[in-house]
């Protein structure tokens, strides 16, 4: 089983392709895959996400599931290569981490929109949480090459769900590591160490991606100190790319109008001071009273 | 990257309530947003039609998350018709699917019979209306002023939207009305609203459902309830589809075109609808998973046809009912 395009639109900058499954290894509490993509990594760029089906066009999991742009090989001795790293959270990321090489599965990437970068060569944070580390090694890579000195900051519940503090030492001028219980690292948040980061390095850009108190902490963290925060959400999300408007969240524009937005087609990399927050409490996310079409109050 | 189709022997066209489609493939109300984002994946002004998601006269937000569930063969939603409102979606929306060259079903919805109207008005009076191939009525939403009873779960309601309807859309337009399965008696709504000037029938809209999130012991969805679709409710939909079509045969309601909808996947789940009555057919769920879906299934659809030695797809339109000896 070889990899195959099913739909690549010209210009389109997405494809749908049947990959192969090259490598399938455990790092830590995770999976790392990478599979053949041909006509994907060419074009994807960090905080991109790709969108794999589960089972063939009979499985009864309908929905495709998300996972970040681990990094991408454009021209691998297998051809295009993109890797993902997979926690095993339900029983579709369950069925996609036990994928054996040589194995298929459909892939639409790559999907969303990345990390911007900036025009000057500022000081920049990383911060990531569990496997949401998985796209911020490829993005410190990038960032060197534009002059920016990178500081990356992992936390996790516990060090075997840390991924990535090799790699990370590897592509960043420094290495923070976080654990809740003090398995490895400070014990505490990764929001316990930001602020003295942020004073010593004078860091202008604060990049993220995990889960999401970490990232709404993050963003207030980046507000109080004056500084922009790029955050990579995960919300749910059935289909990836865009037809289905069960990904949405509140978030405001540049006029501060709020809307609820597709976060796989305008994110899932969203600039923290622009999420609104507050509607997010228990699993839920309630539409702001003053978010475009909320619904009326009692009629 | 379509894989060039042989030129084939099955005439797959469709005369919908007088309108002439080269294929039966749409996409289902809803599940493929106005367009854009899959005419990345397949070329939306191939296929039979496009429809649009449900178009109300204001804006409106939706529900918040989670809105969707995944359930065996399925998924709940309960996205609460996010849309613009229907100024920006002819703006927008409209203007870009006439610039593709696209067939556009425009499906409108409303908390009020005379909502249902001011859209139906507002798009067949746009600049872009000859884009518009029909007119979906949803009448799968919950009427307002009704304490939230779904309009096409009452005769009633459901009449009063499609003669308001009506009277706003120019003659040689069909006018299709979305019905629900969860009623008694799916016929009994179809006769009414084909009394009251429906030029054809989508068959079906989602199921309500419930999930329960085991670890939280809440409802999964912040709306508790939502609407049930994919393969798993598609023995419904070929049940609806059956009876309404077996009553248009037996004289007891006035001839119609049915479109078909629930659950289909493949070319032989289309054929399923096809045969028990159907002319058309949307694809929805599935193309969360394959944006390719609705152009691959028509393609399935017609090799099957093919094989089984027909000519015409309006042959095999109800075929189930004439093999069957009860
Ligand atoms: C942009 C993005 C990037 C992601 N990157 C990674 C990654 O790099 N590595 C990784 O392990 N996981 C990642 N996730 C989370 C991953 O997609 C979910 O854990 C996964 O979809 C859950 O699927 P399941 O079958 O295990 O769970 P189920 O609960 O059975 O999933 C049912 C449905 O709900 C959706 N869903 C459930 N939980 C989540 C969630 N937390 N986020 C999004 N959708 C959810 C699923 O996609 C599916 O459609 C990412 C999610 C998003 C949105
Ligand atoms: C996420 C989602 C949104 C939908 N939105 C609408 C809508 O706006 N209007 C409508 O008439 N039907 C809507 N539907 C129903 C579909 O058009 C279709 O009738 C139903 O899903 C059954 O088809 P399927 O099983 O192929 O999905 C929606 C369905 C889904 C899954
Ligand atoms: S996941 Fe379907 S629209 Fe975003």
């Amino acid at each position: 089983m070889s990899a195959r395009t099913i739909a690549a639109r010209e210009g389109a900058g997405v494809v749908q392709v049947d990959a192969e499954v090259l490598g399938n290894s455990a790092v830590g509490a995770y999976r790392h895959l990478t599979l053949v993509t041909p006509g994907l990594a060419e074009i994807a760029r960090p905080g991109q996400f790709v969108a794999l089906a589960v089972g063939d066009g009979t499985s009864s999991m309908l929905l495709r599931r998300s996972f970040s742009i681990h990094r991408v090989s454009p021209a691998g001795t297998y051809g295009a290569t993109t890797e993902i790293v997979v926690a095993a959270a339900g029983p579709g990321t369950e069925e996609l981490t036990r994928l054996e090489a040589g194995a298929s599965v459909s892939v639409i990437g790559p999907l969303g929109k990345g990390f911007p970068l900036p025009s000057q060569p500022v000081p920049c944070i990383l911060v990531g949480g569990g496997y949401g580390s998985a796209p911020l090694f490829w993005l410190a890579e990038q960032l060197r090459e534009r002059g920016c000195p990178v500081e990356i900051v992992l936390g996790a519940a516990t060090a075997d769900r840390l991924f990535g503090v090799v790699e990370a030492r590897r592509v960043a001028d420094g290495v923070t590591v976080t654990t809740d219980d003090g398995s490895a690292g400070t014990r505490g948040w990764v929001s316990d160490v930001l602020p003295d980061l942020i004073a010593r390095t004078g860091a202008g850009v604060l990049y993220g991606c995990g889960p999401m108190g970490m990232l709404r902490s993050m963003s207030a963290i980046a507000s109080d100190h004056g500084i922009v925060a790029q955050v990579a959400v995960e919300e749910a999300m059935a289909c990836g790319v865009g037809i289905c408007m069960t990904c949405v969240m509140p978030v405001a524009d540049q006029h501060g109008t709020t809307k609820m937005v597709r976060s796989c087609l305008e994110g899932p990399v969203f600039r923290g001071d622009r999420v609104r927050w507050e509607a997010f409490d228990d699993g839920l996310c309630r539409v702001p009273a003053d978010a475009v079409g909320a619904p009326k109050e009692a009629r | 990257m379509t894989a060039a189709t042989p030129p084939s022997s099955v005439d797959m066209s469709v005369d919908l309530a007088g309108v002439r489609l080269p294929n039966p493939m749409m996409t289902a109300s809803g599940c493929a947003a106005n367009g854009r984002e899959m005419h990345r994946f397949i070329d939306v002004a191939q296929l039979g039609a496009f429809v649009t998601k449900s178009v109300k006269a204001q804006p409106v937000s939706g529900r918040g998350t989670p809105r969707m569930a995944e359930t065996p063969s399925g998924m709940l939603n309960s996205i609460g018709l996010q849309g613009p409102g229907v100024q920006a979606f002819v703006e927008e929306d409209l203007a870009w699917l006439h610039s593709i060259g696209a067939r556009v079903v425009v499906s409108i919805a409303g908390s009020t019979a005379s909502e249902f109207a001011g859209v139906a008005r507002a798009v067949v009076r746009s600049r872009y209306a000859s884009a518009v191939a029909a007119i979906e009525v949803n009448i799968s939403c919950p009427n307002v002023a009704n304490r939230g009873l779904v309009f096409a779960c009452d005769p009633a309601s459901s009449h009063k939207v499609m003669t308001l309807v009506r009277e706003e859309v120019p003659r040689g337009l069909p006018m299709l009305a979305k019905l629900s399965p969860d009623v008694t008696d799916i016929v009994e709504i179809a006769d009414t609203v084909l009394k009251a000037g429906a030029h054809g029938l989508t068959m079906i809209n989602t199921t309500l459902g419930v999930a329960i999130d085991v670890d939280r012991l809440r409802p999964h969805l912040i709306a508790a309830t939502g609407g049930l679709s994919g393969p798993a409710i598609r023995p419904i939909a070929v049940r609806a589809v059956w009876q309404v079509a077996g009553a248009m045969r037996a004289g007891r309601i006035r001839t119609a075109p049915i479109v078909g909808a629930g659950g289909v996947r493949t070319g032989r789940d289309a054929l399923e609808l096809v045969a028990a009555g159907a002319s058309a057919i949307q694809v929805g769920t599935a193309a969360f998973n394959d944006p390719t879906a609705p152009e691959r299934v028509g393609r399935e659809l017609e090799a099957l046809i093919a094989e089984r030695g027909f000519t015409r797809l309006s042959e095999v339109t109800g075929i189930a009912h004439e093999r069957f000896t009860p």
